[in-house]
This record gives C-alpha cells, structure tokens and sequence, in this order.
C-alpha cells in the first residue's frame, strides 16, 4: 500500500468502509432485487451483514488495543481508534441493528416501505463513526454533516404525512443553523492553532488564557453547536417538533443515535482539546444541564403526546449527562459512559413499545392510546413498566446505576447544590412517568382495543432492550469495567 | 442449609411469585391458594431464625457475605440483630396475615394482586436484613413499586390521587437520602482509599461534625417522610385511607417501620456526633411530640373510621421516633417494641374496619352505631384492638408506651410530660370511636342484617390477639432480645456525645437536702 493509504489506515477505516459499502448496496439492491413491497424487509439482511462486517472489523481493533495498548491512528493523525471510540461504535452498531429490527412493520403499516431507508441508517452510522472517532476538526464535521443530512431525510420518511414534513423542514433548518456556529467555532479554533488537528488545537487553547476573547467566542459558538445536537435547553425546541413528527421508528434512532454520535463529539472536543479551558465553558454547562432538567421535567408533565414526552424526557437525560460532564472527574466521565449505554437500551425499549401500539386505526401516540395494554398484552406492559421505572433511575434497573454514578461525581466533586437539584428533578421525572404506568395498568380504555402490533423484530429487540436493561441494573460488574477502560485519556 | 438461612427467608416470597406468574389468570382460586403458601412458606421458614438466634451473642447473626458490584464496593451481605429479627417476624407474620385476608375482597386482577404482595414481601425483609447501604437502598425503593399498585389499581375512589402522592414522596425521600449514603461513601474512601458500602465498615468513618450534619439531614429526609414525622405525614392519610385493607395493614403493621428502622440502624450508629447533637435532637424530640399530640387531635375530628386509625398512626409512630431520639435504653428498646405493638394493634384495627367495609362499603362513622348488638364477636374483637392500641395494661400497647415514657422521662421530663397527653387523647379518639359505631341501639336499619365474623376473620384476628397478650403479659423475651444490640446503639451514640442534650433546657433546681 502506499504512504497515503497505509494499512493502519485500512485497518482503522474498514469499520466505516463496510458500513457505507453496505449502505450503497442496500440502495442499488434495492431497485434490482426486490421490487415488490412485501419483499423488502429482507433487505434487513443487508443492515445485519453490514453490521456484522463492522462488528468484525471492530472486534479486531478492539483485540488490537487490548494486546498492544495506546491508540491507532491513521491518515495523519485525523481519524484515532481508542477504547473511547470503540465504546461508541458499539453502542451505534447496537443502536441501529436494534432500530433497523423494529422499522418494517411499522413502514409496511404506513405503507411508505422504500429500500433506502435501510441504506440511510448504515449511512447515518457511518456519519456517527466519524464523530467518534475523528480527531481533526474537518473529519468531525464531515461526519457530523453526513449523519444530519440522512437524519433530516429520515425524518421526513412519511412523504404523505404533512407532520412528517413539518418536522423535517424544522430540523433541517435548525440543524443547519446550529452547524453554521458549530464551523464558526471551528474555524476560529482553526485561527489559534493554524491547525486543524485537535492535538495541536489542545496545545494552542493550552497555552492561552480561557477567557481570551477569541478562545472565548470560540467556546460560545462550539457549545451551542454541540448543545443544539445533544438537544439541551435553551437549544432544544427543534427536539419535540422533530420527535414528534418523525416516524416513531426514526424518532428512536434520533433519540438514541443522535444522541449518542453528539456526545462522542462533545466529550472528544471539551475534554480534550477545550479541557484547559474548563473555567470558561463550565459556567455554560451548568446553566444549560439546569434548564435541560428543569425545561425538560416541568415540559414533559403536562405533555399528552407520548413521543412529546419522551422528547422531553431525553432532554432531562441529557442533562443529567451533562452534570458528568461538568463534575469532570473520572466517576462523571465513566457515568457519563454507563448512562449513554443504559440510555441507549432503556430508550430504544419505550419507544418499541409505542412502535408496537402503532395499529391500524389507532395512532398510539396519545397518552390515553396505552390504556387497557395491561389486560391485552401484559408482557408488554410489563417491560414498558420496567424501562419507565429504569427512565425513572429506579433500582434494580439500569437507570439506577447511570444516575448513581452522575451523583456520585458530583459529591466527589464537592457539588452539592447540583446534586440536590438532581434528585430533586428525579422525583419530578418519576410523576410524568407513572402517568404512563397508570394509563396501562390502571385505566380501562373507552372501547376495545386490538392487541398490539408485533412483529419478529420487535419481539426479539423488546427481550434485547428489556433483558440488557434489567441485567446491567441488577448486575452492572462487567458494563462498569467495560466503562472504566474506555475512559478518554 | 442453615448458613443461607436469611437468603432463603428473602427469596421464599420471590420463588412463590415466580411460580404464581406461570398459573393462568383465570384460576382465581388456584392462585389464592398458591399465593397463601407461599406467604405461609414464607413464614415457616423464617421460624428457624427466632429458634436459632442467640440472644447472649452480641453482633449480627445469620451473616451471608459476597461480592456484588466489586468495582464499586458494593456487597450482598446479610444479617440480623434483635432488632432486625423482630420487625423481620413482624414481615412474614403480617405479610401471611394480610394475604390471608384478601382471600374474600379481591376479586378482580387476583393474579397480580398477589405477585405485588410477593414481592413487596421480599423487598421489605430486604430492607430489614440488609447490612450494605446500597443493597438496603435498593430494596428501600423496591418496595415503592408494588405499593404504589396495590394502592392504584386496588384502592379507594381516589386512589390514584393517594398512590401518586405516596410514591412520589418517598422517592424524594429515598433519593435525598441516597445523596446522604454517597457522601458517607465518598468520605469513607476519601479517607481510608476503600470503596465500601459495608455499614460496619462506614460506622468507622470520622467525619467533621457539618458533614456528619449534613448525612444526619439527608438520611432524615428519607426516613421521616417513610416513619411518617409531622410535618411530612401528610402522604399517610391518603394512602392508608384509599388503599385495600391488606394494603393499609402492610402500610402501617411494615412499611412505616422502614423508617424507624433505618433511624435506629444507620442515623445513630453511623452519625453518632451528629445524632446527639443539642440542636438535631431538640428538633428531632420536638417534631415527634408534635407529631404525638397533632395526630392524635386530628384522630379526634375524623368523620372516616380508616382515616382516624390512619391519623393515630401519626400519633403512635410519634412514639416511636420519641423513644429513638431520647437517646438511652429504655428509649431505644421502648421504640422497637413500640414498633412491634403499632404492628399488630393497628394492623388489627385496619383488619377490623376491613371487615365491615366489606360488609357496608362505607366507612362514615355516622352510618354505624350499635354494631355490638348485631355483630357481639366483632364488637369483642374490636375492644380488644382498641385497647391494645389505647395501652392498657397486661396488653402489649401499655409495655411499649410505659417503657418509651419512662426513657423519656430519663431523659428530659418535659419530653414525657407532653408524650403522656398524646396517651390520654389517644384513648380519647379510641374509646370514642368504639362508642359511636359499636354502643347504644342500631341507628341505622341497613346495619340490622350483618352476618358476624366467618371463621376466615376469626383465623386471621385470634393470632394477632394472642400475639398482643403475650407481649403485654411476659414482655421479658422480647426485652432479652433487644438487650445487646440496643446497649450498644446507646453505647456508641453517648460515647460521642459532645454536649449532654439537657444542657440549654433550663432544670428546677433540686434542694440536695
């Protein structure tokens, strides 16, 4: 090979390779193979092999690191493979197999069952692994565009729809308004350092004061890139519009992939090259995971429309991530982790579960659409229960053990008024989450409902998600060592 | 066997549970009886304990110890002193107790009936046999669950209103305390460089006297909204008002104790300095005698024969958190006894309403009166209740009140001075109760026809009214008992003492002649 494609480079792209040689196949195959609709979700296939390929692909770096240590880097130092970005691709690959396992019933339900819709996941994943593993200013943003650009198309997927539209339209304006300052940001880092490598933008940001007016500005416009992403108050109003419209199937993987990808760029940007100049940004953080708690509790209480709630739940979540972030030390950081891992499974449960309520004439997004589960599908409201209660932070489930870790930092780190405002906000969380509780369990429905729509798919993502979710509450060793590697060093 | 016995006290209920969800929901009576096994079951083998506890050993017996979540330090240890033994028979006793008696008022969603009970069993023996802060946490929160639906689903007419409200106080509670546990954590390993949760290891933290304060408050929170202390009662009314009877008889007889409990085992043993501080004291003692003479004005007002007895339970767990923060023997020993006697008397008088609930569906006092002449077994078996719960001598209230006053009175005899006028009101609201519904003729003609007590109520209320003479008439074993680990707690929690907690109540002087 030659020097401009090595093979540690090979090695270190493969993953990305696969996925968006698998995307661009899914696409073609697509048109030649299955023309008909009913046939379509056999493309599937296609996302399951490509995950497959990564998966491999990741399992070797993974054994790479494990026997040699330290990190891989290639093309010049812009894309490095750790433990930290390893951590990530994981919780994508586990994201998008578990999304693209619960989407064709529900699109062969609304009949808007295209092919593509398979290939733009792997493409948004490739997106996400350019987030995670970019070490350069240019390669992050590229990923972070490729992944905004599929999800803009994806969440207008329902062409018919006009909600759809709406919300599609709205992202991609907001979207590529909060990119606009995120570049601004970048290139002001770029005028620093004369570099766009984050090794020498650390060294630069290092060597100046935080609250130098150019740094500082810099600071600003990146944190309200980033906090756009990640949908933290006050810049999260696109978020329930877009929840809300999306297919529910894309609302999942918005709410957990997107996610997911923006904090691997935000804890790659702020602690790493941005880390020395903690005491500009912190302030900003603190008052953005406050808001995103209380904006995001206070919201979801009076919501009706569950895919609005759990909108607004995924903000509080994000403030609660937010909260490691700011404590900083290593227990935040490693919550930080453990919570985006136990977020991934508990959301992507609720929001199977709204998929599966999806039937023929009922929307099953209002409230009021989940009574009566209880007596027509008790497993499903039984695992419901079980990923609100872990949505909640209540023991034995795995949202405990996110949350545990977010309070531990902060006590360690000697925050005690965000520690309180925290568990204050649980309680407040816990009121909005048992009023989904109760229209299952307790309240009759107005007329008989048909069971819940269920599919191959759903099934084996639902015992995936409810299993994972009660295993890393009640046993959390492994995921917690798992966590503990991967820190970002 | 012998050596896992606690371990299979804890997982008897949750076996039965398991099972019962493989028994189709339409065998209603197959599942009654299963589930009355397995709370049977559940009380069988939890005898072992009282045969093989020895009450001359001092420390925790029955000890199971292994690792859980290693990297955080977190353990599976169990364990069990006196007290602990006692409100853990008081569990399998009324946990059986109350499924027994919803063998006639349940009648819809009779599966899940019974696995919520199951497993708020195991939770609750949990929280009283768990010697690692974050393994009691977690049973402290599982309980909530099965509570909030038994009350949500089973309950009253505003039940949803009353089980909200119970679930979203005592998490509050439960995560405020939770930031206590991190801090004791924290500073333990800050300290000593040891991650543990173990609470024998943590009694060995020292701490700053603000930040022993600190944790003192934060547990607080915690265990005053469970115990209930004024001024955070007021989730209690409503829950034991709207739930179903074996609901309520769980509520009061059990979950209330968690938060003494956890008074008894984590705030004094762990934050000694903080525990007799002067001012947590005087606060503490304040809000209990509030709590003592509030409760049981409010008892006295009530229209709702269930909300009264729920009210007195304000009142009598005011004893309770009296004789805790009294700070000396007879105090502490008065209060677990205490505990044990609300369990039985209240949970008999809840039984007793139970009973003619589901005979009236009301619970107005005005609709009854003259019950004695209708019902003459159930108007004996109310008396009793009543004065059980009233303390008369030679039945258990009377020992448990006498012993927490005269601790009282030790230490400081204004305390007790107050406490005694919450006994009187309280045979007050009593007596008055059982003269409005049970004497005098038949008021009201829908009242003329009830059937009297079956012999399913006979069976559930003779064993409790024996329970409840024994104590009262040989108190001695359960005093033995609570002998070794009640002097230690008040050992440890004097040893510490930085100021003697009479110093700024002015005294009358004493003439030495």
């Amino acid at each position: 090979m030659s020097e401009f494609y090595t093979s540690t480079d090979h090695f270190v792209l493969l993953p990305a390779l696969m996925l968006a040689l698998f995307g661009c196949a899914t696409l073609l195959f697509d048109f030649w193979v299955f023309p008909q609709e009913k046939q379509r979700k056999w493309l599937l296939l296609f996302l399951v092999l490509g995950e497959i390929f990564a998966g491999v692909a990741y399992w070797r770096q993974h054994s790479f690191l494990a026997e040699h240590g330290g990190t891989l880097t290639a093309f010049n130092g812009t894309l490095t493979v750790d433990q930290f970005a390893l951590y990530f691709h994981w919780i994508f690959l586990i994201t998008t197999l578990l999304v693209g396992l619960i989407s064709y019933r529900y699109f062969e339900a609304k009949k808007e069952h295209h092919g593509e819709y398979y290939g733009l996941l792997l493409l948004a994943q490739a997106g996400m692994y350019f987030l995670a593993s970019g070490t350069d200013l240019i390669t992050l943003f590229i990923g972070l565009e490729t992944m905004a650009v599929t999800f803009y198309v994806l969440v207008g997927f329902l062409r018919s729809d006009p909600r759809s539209n709406e919300a599609a339209l709205k992202y991609l304006l907001l979207g590529g308004f909060s990119s606009g300052f995120l570049v601004y940001g970048f290139s002001l880092l770029y005028g620093i350092s004369a570099s766009t490598r984050l090794a020498d933008i650390t060294l630069a940001v290092a060597n100046r004061d935080p609250y130098d007016p150019i740094l500082y500005l810099a600071i600003i416009t990146v944190t309200v890139g980033v906090l756009f992403k990640i949908a933290a108050v006050p810049f999260h109003m696109w978020a329930p519009d877009a929840y809300e419209g999306a297919p529910t199937v894309v609302t999942t993987f918005l709410a957990v992939g997107s996610k997911a990808a923006s904090f691997a760029l935000l804890l790659r940007l702020f602690l790493g090259p941005l880390n020395s100049a903690r005491d500009a940004w912190e302030p900003l953080f603190i008052a953005a995971a406050i808001l995103s708690m209380t904006i995001g509790n206070l919201a979801a209480v009076t919501q009706t429309n569950t895919k609005r709630l759990l909108a607004y739940s995924s903000i509080n979540h994000a403030g609660y991530m937010l909260l490691g972030v700011i404590a900083g030390n290593a227990t935040g950081i490693q919550g930080v982790l453990i919570y985006m891992l136990v977020y991934v499974f508990m959301t992507v449960g609720a929001f199977l579960v709204l998929v599966a309520l999806n039937r023929d004439e009922l929307g099953g997004e209002d409230v009021d659409d989940l009574r009566g589960m209880m007596h027509k599908s008790p497993g499903h409201a039984i695992w419901m229960l079980i990923f609100l209660l872990s949505l909640a932070g209540i023991p034995p489930t795995a949202g405990f053990i996110g949350k545990y870790f977010i309070f531990l930092s902060l006590i360690e780190s000697g925050r005690y008024v965000l520690a309180v405002i925290a568990t204050v906000y649980v309680a407040v969380a816990i009121y909005y989450y048992l009023r989904l509780v109760k229209s299952m369990f307790v309240e009759d429905p107005e007329r008989e409902v048909p069971a819940m729509a269920t599919s191959f798919g759903t099934r084996v993502a639902l015992i995936v998600t409810g299993v994972a979710t009660l295993l890393i509450g009640v046993y959390p060793e492994p995921f917690v060592r798992f966590a503990q590697q991967s820190f970002l060093r | 066997m012998s050596e896992h016995l606690l371990s299979i006290v804890l997982l008897t209920p949750l076996a039965g549970l398991f099972v019962l969800l493989f028994i189709p929901g339409s065998q209603k009576n197959l599942i009654r009886w299963w589930a009355n096994i397995s709370a049977a079951a559940g009380f069988l083998v939890s005898l072992p304990l009282l045969l093989g506890f020895d009450r001359t050993k001092d420390g925790y017996q029955f000890v199971e110890q292994m690792p859980w979540i290693p990297s955080l330090g977190v353990q599976y240890i169990v364990g069990i002193d006196g007290i602990s033994l006692l409100l853990v028979m008081l569990t399998t006793v009324m946990g059986f107790l109350a499924i027994f008696s919803s063998w006639d008022s349940i009648n819809e969603h009779v599966k899940e009936y019974y696995a919520m009970f199951l497993l708020q069993q195991t939770g609750m023996i949990g929280v009283f046999i768990s010697l690692d802060f974050l393994l009691f946490y977690v049973f402290w929160e599982i309980v909530l669950v099965p509570m909030y639906f038994i009350i949500g689903v089973w309950g009253g007419p505003r039940k949803l209103y009353a089980a909200m409200k119970f679930f979203l106080y005592t998490l509050a509670g439960g995560v405020l305390m939770l930031l206590g546990i991190l801090t004791l954590y924290f500073q333990h390993a800050a300290q000593t460089g040891v991650y543990t949760f173990e609470i024998a290891v943590l009694m060995n933290t020292p701490m700053q006297l603000w930040v022993e304060r600190l944790v003192f408050w934060s547990f607080f929170v915690g265990f005053a909204i469970k115990v209930p202390m004024f001024p955070f009662h007021t989730w209690l009314p409503d829950a034991h008002t709207e739930a179903p009877t074996a609901g309520s008889v769980i509520l009061a007889a059990v979950l209330l104790k968690m938060g003494t409990y956890g008074f008894i085992r984590f705030s004094l043993p762990l934050l000694p300095q903080a525990s007799s501080d002067v001012t947590i004291v005087n606060v503490l003692v304040a809000l209990s005698l509030i709590g003592i003479i509030y409760g049981a004005l409010v008892s006295l007002m009530q229209q709702d024969w269930k909300k009264l007895v729920a009210y007195s339970s304000v009142s009598h767990l005011g004893f309770c958190t009296l004789g805790i923060f009294a700070l000396n023997h007879s105090g502490l020993a008065g209060s677990v006894i205490q505990q044990i006697n609300h369990g039985i008397s209240t949970g008999m008088l809840f039984l007793i309403v139970g009973v003619i609930y589901e005979r009236r569906h009301t619970r107005e006092i005005k609709e009854y009166g003259g019950l004695a002449h209708v019902m003459p077994n159930y108007a004996i078996v109310f008396a009793f209740a009543m004065l059980s719960s009233a303390g008369l001598p030679l039945l258990n209230g009377f020992v448990g009140e006498f012993t927490i006053l005269q601790g009282a009175f030790e230490a400081n005899y204004v305390w007790g001075a107050f406490a005694v006028t919450g006994i009187i009101f309280g045979a007050a609201y009593l007596l008055w109760l059982y003269q409005r519904t049970m004497l005098g003729e038949v008021t009201n003609d829908k009242n003329r026809g009830l059937p009297d007590l079956n012999w399913r109520e006979w069976a559930v209320f003779v064993p409790l009214m024996i329970w409840a003479l024994t104590i009262g008439v040989y108190p001695k074993p359960y005093f033995d008992i609570l002998e070794k680990p009640v002097a230690r707690i008040v050992e440890r929690v004097n040893s510490q003492r930085t100021a003697p907690v009479l110093a700024e109540i002015p005294r009358p002087e004493i003439d030495p002649r």
